[in-house]
């Protein structure tokens, strides 16, 4: 589904993928972990297409086509979603209309009719159960004023609306307290099908006892240093990222 | 990357007129220039009555005397008077009975313009009042409305067969000498709207005139006079389009609103006179003026304005509150892209006591283009407990565009209460991408943002007009952000 080979990316003058190699299979979840600025947000960002950041080199191949080459729209409506760390605000604009445009967009790309009022309303009211958001959230102006949570919420329920053929998860956890956490994970597995496939940026060992990774890397100052099942977010839950760093100094010394 | 931003909003900011086409029919046109010879001419034309020559005449000579404007924030190269057409009808052998009777080229017109008169009548319940170039062409719906007793048709008409209402209203609310404008349209004025909406009655349709520039070199000077009786209550909608040409249109309007004891007037414009094409050249000069008048306690008078047309607008619709209680509302989104510049906002009058005023404007500037809110509130002596509130937002496409705010307040009563908000803002390339992310393109995000941002005014629009509105809006600006 997405085989990415010896990504390098940086912003402005600053190198910050140095090399990424990872490919994840229809079926799989792959959650990536390290510390704070190793480029897990820049990652995410540059598969999505965000064009302050330059791609210097290497591939990327989604679905059979380059992804690289693809406008971030067309990204999305191949299939590709991002749940952003730092959801934006819309003023004015309301999440169910907000969510409407971009579910029509995509069956337009698709060669399919929008969906009418009826229709929408009803597939809505199907994937609001799945993560338990409430109809006056999604009246309101996108994320105008949500909660730190909401905002997560409010972007798997964007995921669910829109099928992804790849989920990209950015730090979804953060901010969820402990029953949104169960909640979201659980969306996120009924979610999940032999089709699709999951990429979670996390943090936390925790949310991945929800959503139970086949892989799980660590990336750490722009590369994949490491790479491994889910004990390896249990191993690095106990011993924090240090004896990884002592490793790489260890064999690059 | 900033280069990357620059060429989205190329790409958004260039999009072409798309009411661009012109007529062929045969015009009846006064010859170019501007004499008494010119206002009698056109006086002549429509048959009028002495008084309203004698009008027409004091206005031309005081129009003489006035000075061209120069405070607005606007620059445009100097108008020649004397290289206008001031008056041209559309050729008709006889006058239209009924709708079947019209050009067929006009009817095209029309349809181009996606005003079919016939569909119109049959869809929407929506009566319209066609103006092209200087002469009024249909007005539907007349039978119904006069069921009521409400009188919607021609000025011109309206001279003809109901002078003392013409001749008691016409100039009560903006005098000739009011502005430089004013006093030139009052002496060469054309034809426009009438409406007479008697004592009780709420008026049972829209009301809606569509103008049409046309002819080459042509002015359009258009006087729309609306009456409301005590406890009466209409809707009134003006939409506007121009054929592209290079040179320079001239487009100076009156329009008087006057609402007795509680009687609501709410008056809905939108503007999309060609703005000029991507290199600044020729559009529409828009300066128009229009004020109403609360005469009577309880009377509200609500003015929206979608202006996304024009090379350059000045525009003020003001509301002069003199019964007490009286309200005056103001909405305005107003877009400018390329070169257009636009000096538009309001005044608010408050003269009687318990009067209120809203003022929400949203200006929107892309590309090269300036965009000025321009507001008074005055409160005068006796207006005790007045209250006014004004938002004004601006939001930037780029930056090679301005906007600027000015408000004017002058409040002579210490009982009054005015409340003024302003923001800045620019349209973020981070909530750009958010919905590239989700499967938008730039311009399908830029047309909702921009909407968003507008909702307040939007949500001011009749619903038939609103969808229309929102699609011009995301016209405007094709081809401008990133
Ligand atoms: N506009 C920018 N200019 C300069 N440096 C930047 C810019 N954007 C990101 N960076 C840097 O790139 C590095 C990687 O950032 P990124 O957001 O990808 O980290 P992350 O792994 O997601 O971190 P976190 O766990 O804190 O979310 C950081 O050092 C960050 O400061
Ligand atoms: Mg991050």
């Amino acid at each position: 589904m997405l085989k990415i080979d010896n990504l390098q990316a940086r912003i402005e003058e600053k190198e910050i993928l140095k090399g990424i190699n990872l490919e994840i299979k229809p079926g799989e979840v792959h959650a990536i972990m390290g510390p704070n600025g190793s480029g897990k947000s820049t990652l995410a960002s540059v598969l999505a297409g965000r064009e302050d950041y330059e791609v210097t080199g290497g591939s990327v191949d989604f679905l059979g086509k380059d992804l690289l080459e693809m406008a971030p729209e067309d990204r999305a409506k191949e299939g590709l979603f991002l749940a952003f760390q730092y959801p934006v605000e819309i003023p004015g604009v309301s999440t169910t209309n907000f969510i409407k445009t971009a579910v029509n967009e995509k069956r337009k790309y698709q060669g399919l009719e929008p969906l009418d009022a009826a229709q929408f309303l009803k597939t809505m009211k199907e994937k609001m159960q799945l993560v338990q958001i409430n109809q006056s959230l999604l009246s309101r102006s996108l994320n105008e004023g949500f909660s730190g949570g909401e905002k997560k919420r409010n972007e798997i329920f964007q995921m669910a609306m829109l099928e992804p053929k790849l989920g990209i998860l950015d730090e979804t956890d953060s901010g969820l307290d402990i029953d949104a956490l169960r909640i979201v994970a659980n969306g996120v597995n009924q979610l999940r099908s032999k089709d699709n496939a999951f990429l979670v940026v996390t943090h936390y060992q925790r949310l991945l006892d929800y959503i139970v990774p086949d892989f799980v890397h660590v990336l750490y100052n722009g590369k994949i240093v490491r790479s491994g099942t889910k004990e390896l977010a249990l191993e690095l839950e106990e011993k924090g990222y240090d004896f990884i760093k002592a490793e790489l100094e260890a064999t690059t010394a | 990357m900033a280069e990357e931003q620059e060429d989205i909003l190329e790409q958004v900011t260039t999009s072409e007129y798309k009411y661009g086409f012109v007529t062929a029919i045969e015009a009846d046109e006064a010859p170019k220039g501007l004499t008494e010879d010119t206002v009698r001419f056109i006086s002549a034309k429509k048959n009028e009555p002495e008084w309203l020559l004698e009008y027409r005449l004091k206005s031309y000579r005081q129009w003489l005397k006035m000075e061209e404007p120069q405070w607005p924030n606007v620059t445009y190269p100097k108008i020649d008077f004397q290289d206008i057409i001031y008056y041209s009808a559309p050729k008709q052998k006889i006058s239209p009975k009924s709708l079947d009777e019209i050009d067929p080229e006009l009817r095209k017109t029309f349809e181009k313009l996606g005003i079919s008169l016939d569909e119109q009548k049959r869809i929407s319940g929506v009566a319209v009042d066609a103006v092209m170039d200087s002469i009024s062409v249909a007005t539907t719906f007349k039978e119904e409305l006069s069921k009521v007793g409400v009188i919607f048709c021609s000025m011109s008409e309206a001279v003809q067969e109901h002078p003392e209402l013409v001749k008691k209203y016409l100039g009560s609310v903006v005098p000739a000498t009011d502005n430089y404008f004013s006093a030139l349209n009052a002496a060469v004025f054309s034809d426009g709207s009438f409406c007479y909406i008697p004592k009780g009655v709420r008026c049972p349709m829209e009301l809606s005139t569509y103008f049409r520039i046309n002819a080459a070199n042509t002015g359009q000077f258009e006087r729309t006079l609306i009456v409301a009786e005590e406890g009466s209550y209409v809707s009134y909608l003006e939409g506007c389009t121009a054929p592209q040409r290079d040179e320079n249109q001239l487009h100076a309007a009156v329009v008087e609103l006057v609402a007795m004891e509680k009687a609501e007037i709410k008056y809905s414009t939108v503007q999309n006179w060609y703005p000029g094409d991507k290199e600044g050249k020729g559009g529409i000069y828009n300066f128009v003026t229009k004020r109403g008048i609360c005469a009577g306690d309880h009377a509200k008078i609500s003015w929206t304005q979608v202006e996304t047309g024009s090379s350059v607008t000045w525009k003020y619709p003001s509301v002069i509150l003199k019964g007490d209680y009286s309200i005056g509302e103001f909405y305005s989104v107003a877009v400018t892209n390329n070169f257009q510049q636009a000096d538009t906002g309001t005044k608010m009058v408050h003269l009687g006591k318990n009067t209120r005023s809203r003022i929400v404007s949203k200006g929107i500037s892309a590309g090269k283009s300036q965009n000025s809110y321009r507001g008074l509130v005055s409160v005068s002596k006796n207006a005790d407990n007045a209250r006014n509130f004004s938002q004004c937002d601006s939001m930037l496409l780029g930056d090679k565009c301005g906007a600027h705010t000015f408000p004017y307040i002058e409040v002579k009563n210490n009982s009054a209460v005015v409340e003024h908000e302003a923001t800045t803002s620019k349209i973020g390339e981070d909530q750009i991408f958010y919905c590239n992310q989700r499967g938008m393109d730039t311009e399908t995000a830029v047309a909702l943002i921009i909407n968003g941002f507008a909702k307040e005014v939007m949500n001011q629009l009749p619903m038939e007009f609103a969808v229309e509105a929102q699609k011009l809006l995301a016209i405007s600006l094709e081809g401008s952000v990133g």
